[in-house]
């Protein structure tokens, strides 16, 4: 299989690799990682031909396009040699095609003289076609990747152009674009994403049971899935709990952002409900008449409790014989609101996981965001099911906290172990208050604390700190870990 | 609500997951609305082995619309038997009458108003402006 470079974007590292395997499963291609490093946007991968390599790269939201390596090396004698030694046979086929010749140089620049100097160094290609550097038939870039604060490149390729990435998707759907948005909706490059992690495209079926506004369905029907989703709170999904934005007014619902993308014939429908009590069909596996999973797709990013409220139905104490009557009388009244109560965080995981189970297809996936105190990172508790199979795990940074997008795999009937599923009661918190049922939540507001503390000691952390906040949100992002 | 969500929704009491009589809930007293569509045939045709056939057949009589054929379809027959592919040459696949009907079914018509009820319990979940609430009162839990 031939080698292709891929030039990545330098920011959610841990996410890069991940998504392109999982663009290899959708397009059903076969991907070998020959160079890999979460330091450097570039990396070679090896697959069975040019339009494998498009049908991966089409969909990539991490990337910015897949190249046909030419060569490599340290220096430009090195990668001179190597051009010669692995292209030589495939110069004829684009001697007098239109093409251009373009320079990528990743930490570094070069400026127009140098430019076209080592543009030139690679006449011997005798390439005689007119230069076109819009629509050109065959479009080449050398790339050259610096060091730190370095004045040389430490490394240098040469590619053909196969593809450009879906990148563009990013810009399509931005949050500041969008009709109707709500405070934690997901931005668009990572919900789109998630919908690549979990193999959403065409004739599939997927579901997002903590839709609010709608922003990961409205991914998975970007590439194609049919989505539906559910939402506790039904104004979120009606539109008439207002908008997020400052001074919008007017009705905004889930279905007016469908329609604001063209993508309203994917769009099955929302409803409102609770996934401790939901009205979703599950698979009794007690009883084998009941048929498998209908889902091929769940997407989330559950309440965590700090900026949603982890609720669910119920009431904090149990009620007597009384409140039992009121409710009975009175649940059909308009005005109606029925309790919730505050749930244990681990408890919603594992219940998201057990739903995945029961209703999921066979090797279905389950994509769901989770946070991770930044201080726990060193004992990683990821929730398991024995029906399910971890298939990644990547980390978003933040300041003092981290979350991470976990993806599952509905394993086979016949990958199930025996037995595996005499579900393993767990203990949850006890309590009834949030801050008692929620450690994250806990652990959240007592980092405040401690930030506090850093920022008024001159010198220390809290100084370094202020110095990152002027890169902005993004820019925190991509420095991994730079505050801590 | 596309009709399509009824075959995968039943009743949110736990109770009555358990019992066969909680699926498919039953429309009452429901608007429907008409939202056309492009047809997918991938999709149709994905989604056609996970059709629970006999309760679809329920909703739609219960409904008033159109009969569906007493056994379900198969995925050949979604496509139109079209003239055979040239050597070496993909033909783009037709939707059949079948698949133009089974799409106008499911994925057409909406439930807009109305309430939705358990065979088991008859509870009633409502329907509002296509949005039903599954949210079950404080005496459910």
């Amino acid at each position: 299989m031939p080698d292709y470079l891929v030039r990545l974007v330098q920011m959610h590292e841990s996410f890069r690799q991940a998504e392109l395997q999982a663009l290899a499963d959708v397009a059903e291609v076969p991907i070998e990682f020959v160079k890999y490093d979460e330091e450097s946007p570039f990396c070679i991968v090896r697959l069975p031909s040019d339009s494998a390599a498009k049908a991966v790269i089409s969909r990539s939201l991490l990337s910015q396009g897949i190249y046909e390596l030419w060569g490599q090396g340290a220096t430009y004698d090195a990668l001179h040699k190597s051009v010669n030694d692995v292209s030589s046979a495939k110069w004829a086929q684009y001697e007098s095609v239109p093409f251009r010749f373009t320079l990528d140089c990743y930490r570094g620049t070069r400026d127009q003289t140098q430019q076209r100097e080592i543009i030139e160094s690679f006449s011997y290609l005798g390439f005689n076609g007119p230069i076109r550097m819009r629509d050109a038939d065959a479009s080449f870039k050398v790339f050259e990747e610096y060091g730190e604060k370095a004045s040389e490149p430490k490394y240098m390729y040469l590619g053909r152009s196969v593809a450009a990435s879906g990148r563009d998707a990013k810009t399509t759907y931005d949050l500041k674009k969008r009709h109707y948005i709500s405070t934690t909706s997901m931005d668009a490059e990572l919900a789109l994403v998630t919908a690549n992690m979990a193999l959403a495209a065409p004739g599939k079926l997927f579901y997002d049971p903590f839709m609010g506004t709608g922003g990961f369905p409205i991914a998975c029907a970007h590439f194609g899935a049919v989505v539906c989703g559910s939402d506790i709170d039904g104004r979120s999904i009606r539109g008439t709990g207002g908008s997020a934005r400052k001074g919008q007014t007017g009705k905004f619902d889930v279905r007016g952002n469908f329609q604001q993308y063209g993508l309203e014939s994917r769009y099955l429908g929302a409803f409102v409900s609770d996934l401790t009590n939901t009205p979703f069909r599950l698979l009794q596996h007690s009883n084998p008449a009941s048929r498998g999973g209908y889902l091929d797709g769940i997407v989330c990013d559950p309440p965590y409790g700090i900026r949603e409220g982890l609720k669910v139905l119920g009431s904090r104490d149990e009620l007597n014989v009384q409140e039992r009557a009121t409710h009975k009388d009175r649940y059909r009244e308009p005005g109606y609101i029925p309790p919730k109560k505050p749930y244990s965080f681990t408890a919603i995981q594992d219940d998201i996981l057990a739903f995945a189970a029961a209703t999921l297809v066979e090797n279905g996936r389950l994509s769901m965001w989770m946070p991770t105190a930044n201080d726990e990172d060193v004992e990683l508790v990821i929730p398991t099911h024995p029906c399910l199979d971890i298939v990644s795990v990547c980390v978003q940074p933040f300041n003092k906290w981290s979350r991470r997008l976990l993806t599952y795999r509905r394993r086979t009937e016949s990958e199930i172990p025996e037995g595996g599923l005499e579900s393993v009661k767990k203990e949850y918190e006890k309590g009834v208050k949030a801050d008692e049922l929620n450690d994250f939540r806990r652990k959240y507001f007592e980092g405040f604390k401690e930030f506090e503390r850093l920022r008024q000691e001159p010198g220390t952390d809290g100084a370094n700190y202020k110095a990152d906040d002027s890169k902005g949100v993004s820019g925190r992002w991509r420095e991994k870990g730079g505050a801590n | 609500m596309k009709l399509l969500t009824l075959n995968f929704l039943t009743c949110a009491i736990k109770t009555c997951k358990t019992s066969p009589s909680s699926f498919p809930l039953h429309p009452r007293d429901a608007e429907l609305e008409i939202l056309e569509t492009d047809i997918n045939l991938p999709f149709l045709k994905n989604i056609l082995p996970r059709l629970m056939w006999d309760e679809l057949r329920t909703i739609t009589s219960e409904l008033g619309l159109p009969e569906l054929p007493p056994a379900a379809p198969t995925r050949e027959d979604l496509v139109e038997p079209g003239a055979q592919a040239a050597e070496g040459e993909e033909v783009e696949e037709q939707p059949s009458q079948t698949a133009k009907d089974l799409h106008r079914v499911l994925l057409e018509t909406t439930v807009k108003e109305g309430k939705l009820a358990c065979g088991n319990c008859g509870h009633e979940y409502k329907v509002m402006e296509g949005v039903p609430n599954f949210l079950l009162p404080g005496h459910l839990v």
